[in-house]
């Protein structure tokens, strides 16, 4: 087994500037990310993006070009296309690469595995046709491409981001149907901080709300009871607002309920979590340099909250730092300046947070609406095991199977926890969520028999890598 | 606060919640205290085989006494907790240890008991047509099966309740302590509960209870472990071990397999917490492949296992306590005691309502550790 100084899951962001910190300072670094080339989410793809895709992809997208050029100088171990399937709590880890898996050890863990959408219960979302709005925006990001009659659904920045992206691209989305509440916006108005970092957030947000209308996209506002329909797949997108029914015809329907932290390697390890009612979402519980519940395991980027890229790239940066300060033993005085840069950057969130906050109908799927997409056990289903006495999301998961299947409750775990809490009028901090079990994404029976020989690759990956 | 019942229950598993039912049925008044949930550790979470194949001579006539209650557990508690009647088959890979399975066969016939029996090579391929073609021959047990785990412990919960049992989850019990002639049981925050009898069934945990009781218990806190694959076309109607090599597997009706069997992981009872050693749990997944070569192309979605009482022996603790009246355990399954579990519940509700029982359960006592 391998073993590094630091290792770091996720190239995004947070783990490419982590990765450069440690590598700077001389300790050995091993990055592993299961994407072809680094970026994670927002710079996906970025090393191929000729100028035209840059163009439509925008600025902010086109700055990660600077971060994943010197994440490459740096002397950092990157393994692309590696997944990481299991995390112990001594940090050994095993990751998957090619239909082979290998094991190693390091000294300390930077969990920088980014965010994921939030489940988007609603009928007939699992019709073929229906996909997230992060999936679309992949589709276009790695290979240009673009569906056809699209309406984007639901709430959140990226939506808003998305529906530009592909109206640079010439192919503008048929229609937006925004599903937040309009009193959201007044509540949030009174959160909004006025700085630098906040202004620049408003002025990006409007820019693209405006280019929007003018390229002439129906933008619906403040629906209620979305339901996709159609009978083998997506046909159209009916909707109410203000008592009114609306029916758009639609190929592909794009769902999107903003994003929330990817919990999987975290719960794995059991690392605390708390509940954060203003991000709806479970956060692993850490210090301020991001270190968990788990000594020596640090999580940093939108794994650790939703902050964005910036503030992903000061949390790796950050964690780094703290890891390096405690290796040696002698203070640094950029981490202090880096809480408060973080501190400034982050000003703008309880104004996005308290606007995007997903809608109760959201929350609270109908009775028949699916949640659980491997299983296909529905939102009554599920109140059915409640109202017979079980208690929470793991024991729902063992009576009904809901997160038994292939996606490892990465599609429903948060609907659960939800729809659990609001039926039995508790928190879903107290009902809790599901426990992870590895692998964390599936994993051939014939790689683990194998895995002995594998495991120990004594030969320096970084070479068999550098191609 | 206090609470008081006939019977308190130390231990909210598959066995505390059986020995609630049918001291409920026989008329006590019952309260279990379960420190997380009912189900919550290796009574949710195991393989859910109901296997008389293979057991301890000792164990044989409690497990057919289960198994008689297992075929109508529907009349018991309302639900069929999943049970399919199912072979149970040990494969055999090498000539060299058919002799050892037929005497094995033999010393359980020789006991007046029929349901151990050989099969050739053709009968095996008979039950198991994807078998891999150097299996022998195997020792089966044709009138076993399986069930689902989580749903039979909330069964039972559930229909204890229905009779009056008070469940009290998320409560600790920390210390028991003589009352005159029965016990009282204090618990984390300050909660206690008194009643005339106490019976220990706390699975991993249940040492501590002995000791304090002044039984001697040598407990161990293991994890055993287990895999799960993504669907599968059908091709298993048994549930599966082998000779020579540790293995537990199925494939359940709907199409997943379930692999397990020998192989153990950490435990940390002081915190729930177990670890998986996917070191160990390879071999598992090497021998589901010897023996079944469709299993090359399966994809492990989920690894689990739970917290599990061993005993030094592998042998169970059933009975009354050798120093205390009116305190009882019944804990220390050592990997198999999902399926004794409705005959133990109706063993202990008996010698507690009764102050005795007509099962053999001396090999059992808490006095053998001295
Ligand atoms: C679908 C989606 C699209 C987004 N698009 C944008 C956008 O266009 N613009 C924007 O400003 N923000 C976008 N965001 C928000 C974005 O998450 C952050 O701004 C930023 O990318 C966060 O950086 P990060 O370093 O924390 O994580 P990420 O950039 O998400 O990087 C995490 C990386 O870890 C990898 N990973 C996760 N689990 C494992 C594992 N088990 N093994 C190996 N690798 C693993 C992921 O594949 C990914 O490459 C998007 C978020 C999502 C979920
Ligand atoms: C992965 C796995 C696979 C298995 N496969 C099989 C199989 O296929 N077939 C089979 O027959 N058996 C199998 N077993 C074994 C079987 O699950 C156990 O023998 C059986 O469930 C034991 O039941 P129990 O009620 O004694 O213990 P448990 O289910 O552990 O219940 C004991 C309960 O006591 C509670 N408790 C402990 N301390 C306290 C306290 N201080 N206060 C209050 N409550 C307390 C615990 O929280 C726990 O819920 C398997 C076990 C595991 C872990």
């Amino acid at each position: 087994m391998t073993h590094y100084d630091v290792a770091i899951v996720g190239a995004g962001p947070a783990g490419m500037s982590s990765a450069i910190e440690i590598s700077q300072a001389g300790f050995t670094a091993l990055l592993l990310d299961d994407q072809p080339a680094p970026g994670g989410q927002i710079y996906r793809s970025i090393e191929n993006a000729h100028t035209d895709r840059l163009d439509i992809l925008g600025p902010d997208y086109a700055e990660g070009k600077r971060l994943v050029a010197e994440f490459r100088s740096s002397s950092t171990t990157y393994i692309p296309n590696a997944t990481v399937w299991n995390v112990s709590r001594d940090l050994t880890l095993a990751y998957t690469r090619e239909g082979v898996s290998h094991g190693i050890s390091a000294d300390a863990l930077i969990v920088a595995s980014g965010a994921i959408e939030r489940p988007t219960p609603m009928p007939g979302w699992t019709l073929p046709g229906v996909m997230t709005v992060g999936a679309l925006q992949i589709l276009l990001k790695a290979h240009g491409l673009l569906a056809d009659a699209v309406v984007l659904v639901g709430s959140g920045p990226l939506i808003w981001l998305l529906a530009a992206q592909m109206i640079k691209a010439g192919a503008k989305p048929s229609a937006i149907v925004e599903t937040l509440p309009l009193s959201h916006y007044f509540k949030a108005l009174p959160k909004l901080r006025f700085n630098r970092p906040a202004f620049s957030y408003l002025k990006k947000g409007l820019l693209m709300m405006r280019s929007v209308k003018a390229a002439g996209v129906p933008v619906f506002l403040g629906a209620q009871g979305v339901a996709i329909e159609g009978s083998s797949r997506a046909e159209a997108v009916s909707f109410e607002i203000r008592g009114r029914m609306h029916r758009l015809p639609a190929e592909t329907v794009a769902l999107h309920q903003g994003i929330v932290p990817n919990q999987q390697i975290t719960r794995l390890l059991h690392c605390d979590h708390r509940w954060s009612e203003s991000q709806r979402s479970f956060l692993p519980v850490s210090d301020c340099f991001g270190e968990t519940s788990v000594a020596n395991l640090y999580i940093a980027g939108d794994g650790a909250g939703i902050g964005g890229a910036k503030v992903a790239a000061m949390q790796g940066r950050l964690a780094a730092l703290r890891i390096l300060e405690k290796a040696s033993a002698v203070q640094n005085t950029a981490t202090s300046e880096l809480l408060a840069e973080i501190e400034k950057e982050i000003s703008i969130r309880p104004f996005l947070e308290e606007l995007y906050l997903p809608s109760a109908e959201i929350r609270d799927p109908k009775e028949n609406t699916i949640v659980c997409r491997c299983e296909e056990i529905t939102a009554g289903e599920v109140r059915a095991s409640l109202a017979s006495g079980v208690p929470g999301p793991n024991q729902i998961k063992s009576l009904l199977r809901t997160g038994m299947g292939p996606c490892q409750g990465r599609f429903c775990g948060l609907a659960l926890s939800e729809i659990a809490a609001q039926y039995l009028g508790k928190t879903p901090a107290s009902v809790g969520y599901y426990r992870i079990r590895a692998p964390l994404k599936p994993l051939r029976l014939t790689e683990l028999a194998n895995m002995g020989e594998a495991e120990v690759p004594q030969a320096p990956v970084k070479q068999e890598l550098q191609k | 606060m206090i609470a008081t019942a006939d019977l308190l229950i130390v231990g909210g598993g598959l066995h505390g919640c059986s020995a609630a039912l049918n001291a409920a049925i026989r008329g006590l008044s019952v309260i279990v205290l379960e420190k997380d949930t009912v189900g919550r550790h290796a009574s949710g979470v195991n393989g859910g085989g109901v296997r008389r194949l293979g057991r301890h001579l000792a164990e044989i006539p409690i497990s057919n006494r289960s198994m008689e209650i297992w075929r109508r557990i529907n009349e018991l508690v309302d639900d069929d907790c999943g049970f399919q009647p199912a072979p149970q088959i040990r494969v055999i890979e090498h000539e060299q240890d058919l002799e050892a399975q037929s005497q094995r066969s033999a010393e359980v016939r020789a006991l007046g008991f029929y349901h151990e029996v050989m099969l050739d090579q053709q009968e095996l391929r008979s039950y198991l047509p994807a078998v891999a073609p150097h299996c022998v021959g195997a020792l089966a047990s044709l009138d076993d099966g399986f069930a689902l785990p989580f749903r039979t412990t909330f069964a039972f919960k559930r229909k204890a309740q229905q009779l009056g049992v008070q469940f009290y989850e998320e409560t600790i019990a920390l210390t028991i302590t003589r009352e005159g002639q029965g016990w009282k049981v204090s618990c984390a925050g300050g909660q206690s509960f008194s009643g005339r009898y106490l019976l220990n069934s706390a699975g991993a945990w249940a040492g501590e209870f002995a000791r304090q009781a002044g039984d001697k218990a040598p407990v161990e806190a293991v994890a055993p472990m287990m895999l799960v694959t993504q669907r599968m076309p059908h091709f298993c109607d048994a549930v599966v071990g082998a000779a020579g090599r540790p293995l537990s597997f199925k494939q359940m009706p709907n199409g997943t397999v379930v692999v397990g069997g020998g192989t153990r992981g950490k435990a940390f009872p002081e915190s729930n917490i177990t670890e998986m050693s996917f070191n160990e749990l390879r071999r598992s997944a090497q021998t589901a492949i010897d023996i079944f070569p469709i299993m090359s192309k399966a994809n492990v979605v989920r690894s689990w296992s739970g917290i599990e009482a061993l005993m030094p022996d592998r042998v169970p603790v059933i009975g009354p306590s050798s120093r205390e009246e009116n305190l009882f355990h019944a804990f220390g399954f050592s990997e198999h005691g999902f399926q004794m579990a409705p005959a133990v519940g109706e063993i202990m509700a008996e010698l507690i309502a009764n102050g005795t029982t007509d099962a053999a359960i001396e090999p059992f006592s808490i006095a053998r550790f001295g």
